[in-house]
C-alpha cells in the first residue's frame, strides 16, 4: 500500500465521524419532531452500550449494573426536577450514579468473573425492591410524574452527554489509563506486579461509566412523564448494553455505537407492532454472536477488509 | 402460637421448592460451568405446559410430571449437545466459557421466554389441583401443597443416591472436580456435560410442574425463579445437593418469615443475604 493511500484511509474515519457529529449537532434546525424523538432514543442506547463497554470492554468483567445507575438517573429527574432546572438535575443524576459506582466498585474489589456479574445483576434487583418499598411505606405512591421537557431540549442534552462520553472513551484509550486497564483484561496479577493500582483504577473506571449512564437516565425520565421502579431499575437496560456492545464489537468504540443504533432502530420498527418477535431476533442475535462472531461487527468488517485488500495487494 | 408455627411450615414447604430448583442449577453451573440464566424459562415451560394439559385435556398435573421430565431431560441435552458443546470449544480458558455460557445463556431465555409469551400471552393462569384443607400440627395447608413439598424432597433424595451409586453418578462427580483429567480417566465428558445440563433442565420443568399446583403461573415468571435459584445456590454452595436443600429451606424461612413482619420487604430480604453473601462467604455455607 502507497503511503499516499495510508494518509486518505487515515483520514477517512475520524472526517466521517465528524460529518456525522455535525450533522447530529444541528438536528434540531430541520428534522421533523419524530426524527428528533427517534434519534433521543437511539443516542440513549448508544450511551448505555458505550459507557458499559468503557469499563467492562478492556478489563473483561461482565457488569450488569447499568440499570441501577439508569435507575438513579431517572428518580433523581423524578424528585428533584420540579425544583432545579434541566442541566443541573442531569449534573445530579450522573454525580449520584458515579457516587453509588464507587462505593460498588469498593465493596466488589475482590469479585472475579462470574461473581461481578451476578454481584451487580443483585445489586439492581436489589435496589428496585427497596425503593419500592419505600415508596408505598413512607410516601404511599407506587409511582411518580416527573416534569416534562420540549423534546428539542431532551436531545440537546442527550447528544451533549453523548459527545463527552465519546471524548472520554477516545482519551482513556489513547491514555496510560487505557493501557493499564487492559492490562488488567489481560491478567490481573501481572497488571498488579507491574506496578498497576489494578483496585483504584477498576473502581475509578467504572464509577466514570456510571456518570454517563445515571446522566442519561435523568434526560430520558423527562421524557417518560411517569416512572415507577419496576420502570426505572428495569434489568432489561443492562441486558440491552451488553448485547448492542458485544454484537458491535468491543474491540473498538465504533463497535458498541454501531450495535447500539442497529437495534435501536429495530426496537423502534418492531417493538410496538410484534414485541415478542423483536425480543426472539434479540436472543437469536446473542447467542449467534457469542457463537460465531466473537469480535462483533466491527471485527467482523475488518476481517472482510483485510481479506479483500490482501486478494488486491497479493502478487499476481 | 399457633401463627408462628404457620410461618415456620410455609416457610419449609416453599423452601422444598426452592431446594429443587436450586439443585437443577447447582448441576449445570457447578458441573457444566454453565450460569444458566435461562433456567427459569424451563421452570415456567413446565408449568404453562401442565396448565395447558389439565385445562384443555384434563391430563392430571402428576402425569405431566413424566412427560415435562423427560422432554426437558432431551431439550437440555440438546442444547448442549448443540450450543454449548460449540462454544466450550471455542472458548480459550474456563473463565471466558463462564462469560460466554452466561451470555448464551441470556441468549436462550429470551427466545423461551418469547416464544412462550407468543404462545400462551402474558395472562396469569392458574388451576385448582387438589387444594383440599389439610391439618398440620394445628393449622391447615391446602393438599397440594404438602404433596409438592413430598414430592420435591423424594426427587432430591433419589438424585443423591443416584450421584453416590451409580457409575454415571460416578462420572458427574469426577467432571465437577476436573474435567480435563476425568476426560483422561475414560469419562466421556461431553456426554456428561450434556447430561448434566439436560438435568438441570429436568430439574427446572418437573419444579415448574410443582409450582403450577400451588401458584399462579405466566411466561414471564422465569426470571424470578432463575434469581432464587441462583442465591440458593450461592447459599448453600456450589455443586453440593444438601447445601442446596440447607440453603433453599432458609431462604424459605427468611421469605416467610420476613413476609409475616413486613410483607413488602421479603424480596429485599433474598437480596441482602445474596450481597452479604458474594462479599463475606462466596463459597457457600457447605461449599468446597
Amino acid at each position: 500500500m502507497k503511503p499516499g493511500n495510508l494518509n486518505l484511509q487515515r483520514m477517512w474515519g475520524p472526517g466521517l465521524a465528524f460529518v456525522i457529529l455535525a450533522l447530529l449537532a444541528t438536528l434540531p434546525l430541520y428534522a421533523s419532531a419524530y426524527s428528533i424523538i427517534l434519534v433521543t432514543d437511539i443516542l440513549m442506547f448508544v450511551i448505555l452500550a458505550l459507557s458499559w463497554a468503557l469499563f467492562s470492554a478492556p478489563t473483561g468483567y461482565i457488569s450488569l449494573a447499568p440499570a441501577a445507575f439508569f435507575g438513579v438517573g431517572i428518580y433523581t429527574s423524578a424528585i428533584l426536577g420540579r425544583q432545579l432546572p434541566l442541566p443541573l438535575v442531569v449534573f445530579l443524576g450522573g454525580l449520584i450514579s458515579f457516587c453509588l459506582a464507587l462505593l460498588v466498585g469498593a465493596l466488589t474489589l475482590r469479585l472475579r468473573g462470574i461473581y461481578f456479574a451476578m454481584f451487580t445483576f443483585g445489586l439492581v434487583e436489589l435496589i428496585k425492591h427497596f425503593w419500592l418499598w419505600y415508596e408505598i411505606k413512607f410516601t404511599g405512591t407506587r409511582g411518580r410524574f416527573v416534569v416534562v421537557v420540549d423534546q428539542q431540549t431532551i436531545y440537546l442534552i442527550m447528544f451533549t452527554i453523548f459527545v463527552l462520553l465519546l471524548l472520554t472513551t477516545y482519551l482513556i484509550r489513547r491514555s496510560r489509563l487505557g493501557l493499564a486497564l487492559r492490562s488488567i483484561g489481560e491478567c490481573e496479577e501481572a497488571a498488579a506486579h507491574i506496578g498497576v493500582n489494578v483496585n483504584v483504577l477498576k473502581t475509578l473506571t467504572f464509577a466514570l461509566s456510571a456518570i454517563f449512564i445515571g446522566a442519561a437516565g435523568s434526560v430520558i425520565a423527562t421524557r417518560w412523564t411517569y416512572v415507577d421502579p419496576y420502570i426505572a431499575f428495569n434489568p432489561l437496560y443492562s441486558f440491552m448494553a451488553v448485547l448492542m456492545a458485544i454484537f458491535g464489537g468491543i474491540g473498538h468504540p465504533y463497535g458498541p455505537i454501531l450495535g447500539a443504533v442497529i437495534f435501536a432502530y429495530l426496537e423502534e420498527i418492531l417493538l410496538t407492532r410484534f414485541p415478542y418477535y423483536y425480543m426472539l431476533i434479540f436472543g437469536v442475535v446473542l447467542i449467534i454472536t457469542v457463537l460465531y462472531l466473537p469480535e462483533g461487527l466491527i471485527g467482523l468488517m475488518t476481517k472482510t477488509r483485510k481479506r479483500l485488500a490482501g486478494g488486491q495487494d497479493a502478487p499476481a | 402460637m399457633t401463627k408462628i408455627l404457620e410461618v415456620l411450615i410455609t416457610g419449609l414447604l416453599v423452601g422444598g421448592l426452592y431446594a429443587l430448583i436450586s439443585v437443577g442449577l447447582s448441576l449445570q453451573y457447578g458441573v457444566a460451568r454453565i450460569l444458566n440464566i435461562s433456567h427459569g424459562e424451563f421452570i415456567m415451560l413446565g408449568a404453562l405446559i401442565t396448565w395447558t394439559l389439565y385445562t384443555a385435556l384434563g391430563i392430571s398435573p402428576l402425569i405431566s410430571l413424566v412427560i415435562c421430565g423427560p422432554s426437558a431431560l432431551a431439550l437440555g441435552f440438546l442444547i448442549h449437545r448443540t450450543l454449548f458443546k460449540r462454544l466450550l470449544a471455542s472458548s480459550a480458558s474456563p473463565a471466558v466459557f463462564e462469560s460466554n455460557s452466561m451470555l448464551a445463556a441470556f441468549g436462550l431465555m429470551f427466545i423461551l421466554q418469547n416464544i412462550a409469551l407468543i404462545i400462551w400471552r402474558a395472562d396469569t393462569r392458574a388451576y385448582s389441583y387438589l387444594s383440599i384443607p389439610v391439618h398440620v400440627l394445628g393449622t391447615l395447608f391446602g393438599a397440594n401443597r404438602l404433596l409438592t413439598f413430598g414430592i420435591a424432597l423424594v426427587i432430591g433424595l433419589a438424585f443423591y443416591l443416584f450421584l453416590h451409586l451409580t457409575r454415571t453418578g460416578k462420572a458427574i462427580r469426577a467432571a465437577a472436580q476436573d474435567p480435563t483429567t476425568a476426560g483422561l480417566m475414560g469419562v466421556n465428558i461431553n456426554h456428561v456435560l450434556a447430561l448434566c445440563f439436560g438435568l438441570g433442565a429436568a430439574m427446572a420443568a418437573v419444579a415448574g410442574v410443582l409450582i403450577s399446583m400451588c401458584y399462579a403461573v405466566t411466561a414471564v415468571m422465569g426470571l424470578e425463579y432463575t434469581v432464587i435459584a441462583i442465591i440458593v445456590v450461592v447459599l448453600g454452595g456450589l455443586g453440593s445437593i444438601p447445601g442446596s436443600f440447607l440453603g433453599g429451606f432458609i431462604l424459605g424461612l427468611v421469605g416467610s418469615i420476613v413476609t409475616f413482619l413486613e410483607p413488602g420487604l421479603a424480596l429485599v430480604a433474598y437480596y441482602v443475604i445474596f450481597v452479604l453473601l458474594l462479599l463475606i462467604r462466596p463459597t457457600g455455607l457447605l461449599g468446597r
